[in-house]
């Protein structure tokens, strides 16, 4: 596939895609424990000054 | 309401939670829109296969400028206007354009070997880009290493706003020097010089991969939000707990 320099493609293909992919699933793992930790943290009384207004 | 009204962070969480899923969506439907038609465009006449690899390669170095852009215009928020979602958006976007930055230079080098014969060589435009890689990393080290996140944000504001002056020599290395590397072929005075064949493909992937970079940096600044809450809600037990 893609001739004598297909290794060349793919690979640029390949690791792209590596390295979005780990970049997105970094992000969204980093999104889950913060807030994770924070419902832990509201849940046991623990809130913001402004969250009665703010969040409200 | 104001612009600027939507520059709280209270309000930028409840926009962004309702934009992010289509913005994500919107993101990897060009994208795949875009490799479908990269991948069906003819080849090049001189690069053969090869020019596959400029579908995500320049989209690459336009966002890795393009994030450095941004983050400078973060650090004018944070330096002049002391805005806390500037420091967010500038702290974000650090990692973001590291990645793309080191993935211009990665798919640029595997170009270079096909075509220059060489992985590497040490020209301007190259020179440059890896510069700019350096800078990103060096942001990203700066915050690290300063405890008080006032103060790092202060620091790395004043570095992003020293190493923009790499961006336009980035943009203009091919203009001022003689280098490997082709001049612009795209955003040019007298128009792009790259058949249509192949610029349209190009510009739907730039328009995908800009999307994607705007939703990863939307996603980054809610988790950075979220963290500083978290911050204060853990001072605030620790202290109760001191008190008890």
């Amino acid at each position: 596939m893609f001739g004598e320099h297909g290794f060349f493609i793919i690979a640029c293909y390949g690791v792209s895609a590596l390295a979005l992919g780990a970049l997105a699933l970094w992000i969204f793992a980093d999104g889950r424990l913060v807030r994770r930790r924070l419902t832990e943290l509201e849940a046991r009384g623990v809130r913001r000054r402004s969250a009665g207004r703010a969040d409200a | 309401m104001a612009l600027m009204d939507f520059a709280n962070p209270t309000r930028f969480l409840a926009l962004s939670g309702r934009v992010l899923p289509w913005l994500t969506g919107l993101a990897l439907a060009t994208l795949a829109l875009g490799f479908f038609l990269a991948f069906r465009a003819p080849q090049d006449y001189q690069q053969g296969e090869t020019v596959r690899i400029m579908y995500i390669h320049v989209p690459f170095a336009w966002l890795a400028m393009f994030g450095y852009s941004m983050l400078a215009a973060s650090a004018l928020g944070i330096l002049v206007w002391r805005h806390p979602l500037a420091d967010v958006a500038h702290k974000a976007m650090a990692p973001i354009g590291a990645v793309f930055a080191f993935l211009c230079l990665f798919t640029g080098s595997l170009w270079g070997r096909p075509m220059w014969g060489t992985y590497w060589v040490w020209d301007a435009r190259l020179t440059s880009m890896l510069v700019l890689l350096l800078l990103y990393l060096g942001l990203l080290a700066l915050r690290s290493a300063i405890e008080d996140p006032n103060q790092a944000g202060r620091a790395a504001a004043v570095l992003s706003l020293v190493g923009f002056v790499n961006v336009p020599i980035v943009k203009f290395s091919v203009d001022w020097w003689n280098t490997l590397h082709q001049p612009a072929s795209v955003f040019r005075m007298d128009g792009p010089t790259i058949h249509p064949s192949l610029l349209w493909p190009l510009m739907i992937c730039a328009l995908g991969f800009t999307l994607l970079m705007l939703a990863l940096h939307m996603a980054a600044m809610r988790n950075e939000i979220y963290r500083r809450r978290l911050r204060v809600l853990e001072a605030r037990a620790a202290a109760e707990a001191a008190y008890a």
